[in-house]
């Protein structure tokens, strides 16, 4: 139920994977319309404040799921040997990218030694400040780690549709349903064909 | 005779004097952190936000014979900006306000001294900040000089002077007038050269 296997993703690598698709896509979402606000407006502190809580805790997912994804079996990759080594390419970029986009925004708020409030319920410390133009360096950063991110997940997504309309693979089901992992050996019709 | 030799001493007191305080260029003490450039801001109207700016070098010259002939020139980094809130520096040293990224330096080089009265003057020069220059004026008192204990002379001075952001081409017609000015201050401990 909750491991993968070579025939499927485990259902607590499927909940990771999406609670971080739906935090990445909402933190970028969010980050963009709030650099945008008017100092005026009732968001202009507390969106932010969301912005830095919710990504503290996607920096703890994205953590554990790394974790979790070296300790863990893969799912076979689907398609010919160029595909696969695009996937593999891809998938280290997301990681690449996630743990850029997160460690940077946290050097941001945590420029000059303060911790990082999450959400009202914990500090995370400080541990790296007071580098030169730190907050600046690591906005700039941030926004573009951000941006390569969302592009990169948009083809991600777009070869998963591809896998799942145009090759007929189980590519986007096994990370979706949890009990393809469960299945004792890989489906002639559904795994390797190409 | 004894006035005559009075003179004469006196005389030799006094281009002795003269002869020391010649010597009249100063480093500002940077290093040792013996001074500081900051600079207070209203926030909406109801309080003030205090910063400063950390890294910065320069030299004066002062001579108490002939303080007319006083000048400054001081060389700021502005992304050396502190406010005590990493987010509002990153917003200040932003294209909103600073734009550190294209103007990283702010310089102040005097062009003038009148003296006030007893170590008192306004010092006038211009300031160049956001790549726009305007002169200022800014009164400075003398605080104090004379020897430190390791061997070298220091003198130090303090200033002030009111700056209108829009004189910089900064914009804050978003923000309430009185976050339109801001105040300067700066304090400079020299080390004599």
């Amino acid at each position: 139920m909750w491991r993968n296997s070579r025939q499927g993703w485990g259902l607590f690598a499927i909940l990771l994977h999406w609670t971080s698709a739906l935090a990445i896509l909402g933190l970028f979402a969010l980050g963009w319309w709030m650099t945008g606000l008017d100092y005026y407006s009732n968001w202009y502190n507390l969106a932010p404040w969301w912005h830095r809580g919710v990504g503290m805790l996607l920096l703890f997912i994205v953590a554990g799921r790394i974790l979790w994804r070296l300790v863990q079996p893969s799912p076979e990759a689907h398609g010919s040997a160029l595909e696969r080594r695009g996937a593999a390419l891809g998938h280290l970029a997301l990681y690449l990218l996630m743990t850029t986009v997160l460690i940077s925004g946290y050097l941001i708020s945590t420029a000059d030694g303060k911790g990082i409030a999450v959400l009202d319920l914990f500090t995370v410390p400080a541990l790296i400040s007071d580098l030169p133009e730190q907050a600046s360096r690591a906005g700039v950063v941030h926004w573009y780690s951000a941006l390569a991110l969302i592009i990169l997940s948009a083809g991600h997504a777009l070869a998963a549709f591809k896998h799942h309309y145009l090759d007929r693979q189980d590519t986007l089901v096994r990370m979706v349903d949890p009990r393809l992992a469960r299945r004792a050996k890989p489906d002639k019709t559904t795994g390797e064909q190409a | 005779m004894f006035k005559k030799t009075a003179i004469a001493a006196l005389t030799a007191a006094s281009l002795l004097t003269l002869a020391q305080a010649q010597a009249a260029d100063y480093a500002i003490d940077s290093e040792g952190q013996h001074a500081f450039i900051q600079f207070k801001i209203s926030h909406l109207g109801y309080s003030y936000i205090l910063g400063s700016f950390e890294s910065f070098d320069g030299t004066f010259s002062y001579d108490p014979e002939n303080v007319e002939a006083a000048s400054a020139e001081v060389e700021v980094d502005v992304t050396s900006l502190n406010t005590n809130h990493a987010e509002r520096d990153k917003h200040i040293l932003s294209g909103d306000f600073l734009d550190a990224g294209e103007y990283p330096t702010a310089t102040f080089t005097s062009t003038g001294f009148e003296s006030t009265g007893d170590g008192e003057g306004v010092l006038s020069g211009d300031l160049t900040l956001h790549g726009v220059t305007n002169s200022i004026e800014m009164p400075v008192t003398l605080l104090g000089e004379g020897d430190d204990p390791w061997g070298g002379y220091r003198a130090g001075f303090e200033g002030s002077a009111e700056l209108a952001l829009s004189d910089y081409d900064i914009d804050m017609s978003k923000f309430p007038e009185p976050m339109h000015n801001l105040e300067l201050y700066v304090t400079f401990e020299g080390i004599r050269q």
